[in-house]
């Protein structure tokens, strides 16, 4: 797209005023690393140079007129008003503007709207407030994983340096082969989230039973970072999203080694723990799953209080259908799905065992498994 | 001739019983002031809390409900009570009635308004806290996952729509039959206008936000699934109901803005409007494009591409009749004898600001580019251009402009001249950063953000605290002018002003019009 570079680096030339005014802070929006995502950033710019022409026109005549035809410097008024002409010109001028607008608008949009021959299908399904990402595998074979916020608490609230990549870490990135079609089917587990990358210039929003459909082709290699834009509840901006783009060959190597681990854990699930590991992978669990709602010392917020509750110090059988199957319309989420069996073994041991809620009761993983047998 | 018509009753009986379209219009005025206040406090909190990266002040679920209630309190407390309240005060003066059609009805419409706020404050203080779904309360955030306190919102919403609703009506008969004889549509002043046409708005959309209310109402408590997938309902069910009441909802705030800026200019100009026919064919346009383009908020929940297609063109084509009313505007001042007081002032800032809300619209409304603007904070600098550059600096217009023929006493012109420029800076400073992060992708509604967004963020809040600031001189000069205020006595208060209500005595007394005026040659 030659107009395309012109035009960026006209561009580039006009943003570089406000870039030199504020340093480093990125003012304008990203072309990305997708041709969606360049040609929505040439729209983008084309659009916003229209204005611009538009305005300096308008402005100038006002500026003009507050300048020259001020009462101070004694005008006389004139008392003209109407004219078809006029009204006319500046009724038909502004349409055909806008009909140059709607036909790159157009063009871009059914591109934007072309899901056929993606060449890898990606469940993406928003929870309050995690994303699970699942590779849907012809053979049934899926490869799935919840893709938690990774920064501590301690930065969040200013005891600790924050980071780099502040709020925009997760624990497992969703990985994806470069130059290939990625088809995302999006939807959400509880309310309406937003699925968004800036740089892949993808947005689409999970919407609970239903599934949206988008698609994206990354042409570099690199990590990409972006956030939930749909307000959904009170942790909205703890969800971000990362995708990292990957050669072929380093994502088949990522998705094997996905799948051994699966496997792994598996044959975890039959091996029984001591109370010590338990606790300690528990506390992990319970930091990265639970804390947002339940408090840092199980002191509850959004949702109840752990420490000292009537779930946590009675019936295990209880205690472990909360957490495997949530509490229908609140937020308490069905963990079954999302925790494998170890994890839900040691956190439910954890949250009987912390907060002073001393038990000593220890929970297996096999005991979860035969308790979501029934 | 008998003195038959009393004056005022005193107390506060006057205020309680009145049924006189002056005191009410002053009742509106002050309660939206006071709205405007507290909508204020709350953004005050939000950019406290903004103005660090990290969690400082307040929980990210408090934040949420921050940003509901600002957004609630200053549609429906603020800007809409606010021009109710211009429209009482001038719409009977602007016409030659002695009053509004339905005076009962309209101090119902007006003693509701502050128990169904009260009803919404409270929620404050309720278990769970106020609703944190933001302003549009797009379900099931606010239906099955919201704290109980949504039901008093609800019901909160219901009586504020009464009470729009029967306001609107009264705009609607008073307009229709109460002008003075010779005084016909084409005559009327552009701000009746603009109130008549906004008027058959509310009429319209109002019943259609109770009805989304009352759904969230039977979803909640009665076992129904409008919402829920579920039961074999829609979440975007709501959405599209929701916006077809709230796009015609934002023409609602911002037409009787157009109005008072189309009376104020070309008082200023000493010239008259440019194209008033035009003005009225455009503000009629608007509004009827207002119901066929509520899907552009919407582009990114996944409707098909012909319903994305049909409601672009149909948004960009809203950009015409707007253009039409800004090139009036400017071809008003063009070659007139201008002079700069407050109210001029703040309708320039309104024309530049507002055009630059105009060409973030027309961005806004390019679908796929869209897909990269929806719910960031690039919307929020948009909205708040259209707004408060729109609404809020045409009704402070209004204000400084109307001030001296209501209360008989001029402002302090330096301190109004002040406050405009506080005001301009103090806006710009708060929101053009947030075009910046916003395409830079920091989206809407968070507590918190990365640390690329730290300095226009920062920017953003001492903006938005000296912009907060200005309002107190504001209310301070308002204040001072009807206690102590300079005396004015001039039935025609600005050399430049033309209509029925520079024709009567200022102050203006408390009964005008009780025999209809003559429409002279300059009106008829």
């Amino acid at each position: 797209m030659v107009g395309g570079n012109v035009m960026r680096s006209a561009l580039m030339a006009l943003m570089a005023l406000p870039a030199a005014a504020f340093g480093d802070n990125q003012v304008n929006m990203s072309p990305g690393v997708t041709t969606i995502g360049a040609e929505i950033y040439d729209l983008h710019m084309l659009i916003m140079i229209i204005c611009v022409v538009i305005g300096i026109g308008v402005f100038g005549v006002m500026f003009y007129s507050i300048i020259y035809h001020r009462k101070s410097r004694g005008v006389v008024p004139s008392q003209f008003h109407e004219s078809t002409k006029v009204e006319v010109a500046w009724t038909v001028v502004p349409f055909l503007i806008l009909i140059g607008m709607a036909v790159p608008a157009t063009s871009t949009l059914l591109e934007v709207y072309d899901n056929d021959d993606a060449e890898l299908d990606i469940l993406v399904t928003g929870y309050q407030w995690k994303w699970k990402y699942e590779y849907l595998d012809e053979s049934g074979e899926n490869v799935s994983f919840f893709s938690n916020l990774a920064t501590p608490q301690e930065e969040i609230y200013n005891t600790d340096q924050k980071g780099e990549h502040y709020l925009l870490e997760v624990d497992e990135p969703l990985v994806i082969p470069v130059d290939t079609k990625v088809r995302f089917l999006i939807t959400a587990n509880d309310v309406i989230h937003s699925w968004w990358v800036p740089e892949i210039a993808v947005k689409r929003d999970a919407i609970p039973g239903f599934i949206n459909e988008t698609w994206t082709k990354i042409t570099e290699e690199g990590i990409y970072r972006g956030q939930c834009t749909e307000l959904c509840g009170a942790y909205h901006g703890f969800m971000p999203v990362v995708v990292h783009a990957v050669s072929r060959e380093e994502f088949d190597a990522w998705m094997d080694a996905k799948r051994a681990d699966e496997a792994a854990q598996v044959a975890a699930a039959a091996v029984d723990l001591s109370l010590d590991e338990l606790m300690s992978k528990g506390e992990a669990v319970y930091n990265a799953q639970c804390l947002a709602c339940h408090g840092a010392q199980g002191e509850g917020g959004v949702g109840n209080a752990i420490a000292g509750s009537a779930i946590a110090l009675g019936d295990i059988g209880t205690h472990l259908d909360v957490g495997i199957k949530g509490v229908a319309g609140t937020a308490m989420q069905a963990f079954g799905g999302q925790l494998n069996d170890v994890d839900m073994a040691a956190v439910i041991t954890y949250q009987r065992n912390a907060f002073g809620n001393n038990t000593g009761d220890v929970i297996q993983p096999s005991d979860v498994a035969s308790h979501k047998q029934g | 001739m008998g003195d038959h018509h009393h004056g005022p009753a005193t107390g506060i009986g006057r205020w309680l019983f009145t049924t006189n379209h002056k005191d009410i219009g002053t009742m509106y005025l002050w309660f939206s002031f006071a709205m405007f206040i507290l909508g204020g406090t709350f953004a005050m909190i939000i950019r406290a809390e903004l103005f660090q990266p990290g969690m400082q002040l307040v929980e990210p679920g408090f934040f949420n409900q921050m940003t509901t209630l600002h957004g609630l309190v200053m549609v429906f407390g603020a800007i809409m009570p606010s021009f109710v309240g211009l429209a009482n005060w001038l719409i009977p003066m602007m016409i030659g009635a002695p009053d509004m059609a339905l005076p009962r009805m309209n101090n119902w419409s007006f003693w509701i308004l502050p128990p169904g706020f009260l009803m919404l404050a409270s929620t404050l203080f309720m278990e769970g806290g106020a609703p944190a779904f933001g302003w549009t309360f797009y379900a099931p955030l606010s239906t099955t996952y919201a704290a109980p306190s949504v039901t008093f919102f609800i019901f909160a919403i219901h009586i504020l729509g009464v009470s729009s609703i029967m306001g609107s009506i009264n705009i609607i008969a008073t307009v229709m039959n109460m002008r003075a004889p010779g005084m016909t549509y084409m005559k009327m002043p552009l701000f009746v206008w603009t109130w008549l046409i906004t008027a058959f708005l509310l009429v319209a959309v109002m019943p259609v936000l109770a009805g989304a209310v009352t759904m969230m109402l039977m979803d909640i408590h009665f076992g129904t699934s409008f919402f829920s997938a579920a039961g074999g309902g829609d979440p975007v069910l709501f959405q599209h109901i929701f916006w077809f009441f709230g796009h015609p909802e934002v023409y609602i705030i911002i037409l009787p803005a157009f109005g008072v800026v189309s009376q104020i200019i070309p008082a200023f100009s000493r010239k008259p409007l440019f194209g008033y026919a035009s003005m009225v064919y455009a503000t009629a346009s608007i509004a009827f494009l207002s119901f066929i383009v509520w899907a552009h908020h919407m582009y990114t929940v996944g409707m098909p591409v012909a319903g994305e297609l049909f409601f672009m063109y149909a948004t960009m084509l809203i950009a015409v009749p707007t253009g039409v009313k800004v090139f009036n505007w400017i071809t008003t001042m063009w070659r007139g004898a201008l002079s700069f007081e407050t109210p001029m002032l703040f309708c320039i800032g309104f024309l530049v600001l507002f055009t630059i809300g105009g060409f973030t619209g027309l961005m806004l409304s390019i679908a796929p580019a869209d897909f990269q603007y929806h719910d960031t904070y690039f919307v929020v600098a948009h909205f708040h251009y259209v707004m408060v550059a729109g609404a809020v600096f045409s009704m402070t217009a209004a204000v400084y402009y109307w001030l001296p023929k209501w209360s008989g006493r001029m402002y302090n012109e330096t301190m109004g001249k002040v406050h405009f420029w506080i005001s301009f800076v103090g806006f710009n400073i708060t929101f053009f950063p947030q075009h910046f992060v916003g395409l830079a992708g920091m989206p809407r509604r968070i507590p918190d953000y990365a640390l690329q967004f730290a300095d226009f963020n920062m920017m953003s809040s001492i903006g938005a605290f000296i912009y907060g600031a200005s309002q107190i001189l504001f209310l301070y000069n308002v204040l001072a002018t009807i206690i102590a205020g300079e005396k004015v006595t001039d039935d025609k208060v600005w050399d430049g002003a033309e209509g029925l209500e520079w024709t009567i005595p200022t102050p203006a007394p408390y009964h005008t019009f009780e025999v209809p005026p003559k429409l002279d040659a300059a009106h008829a």
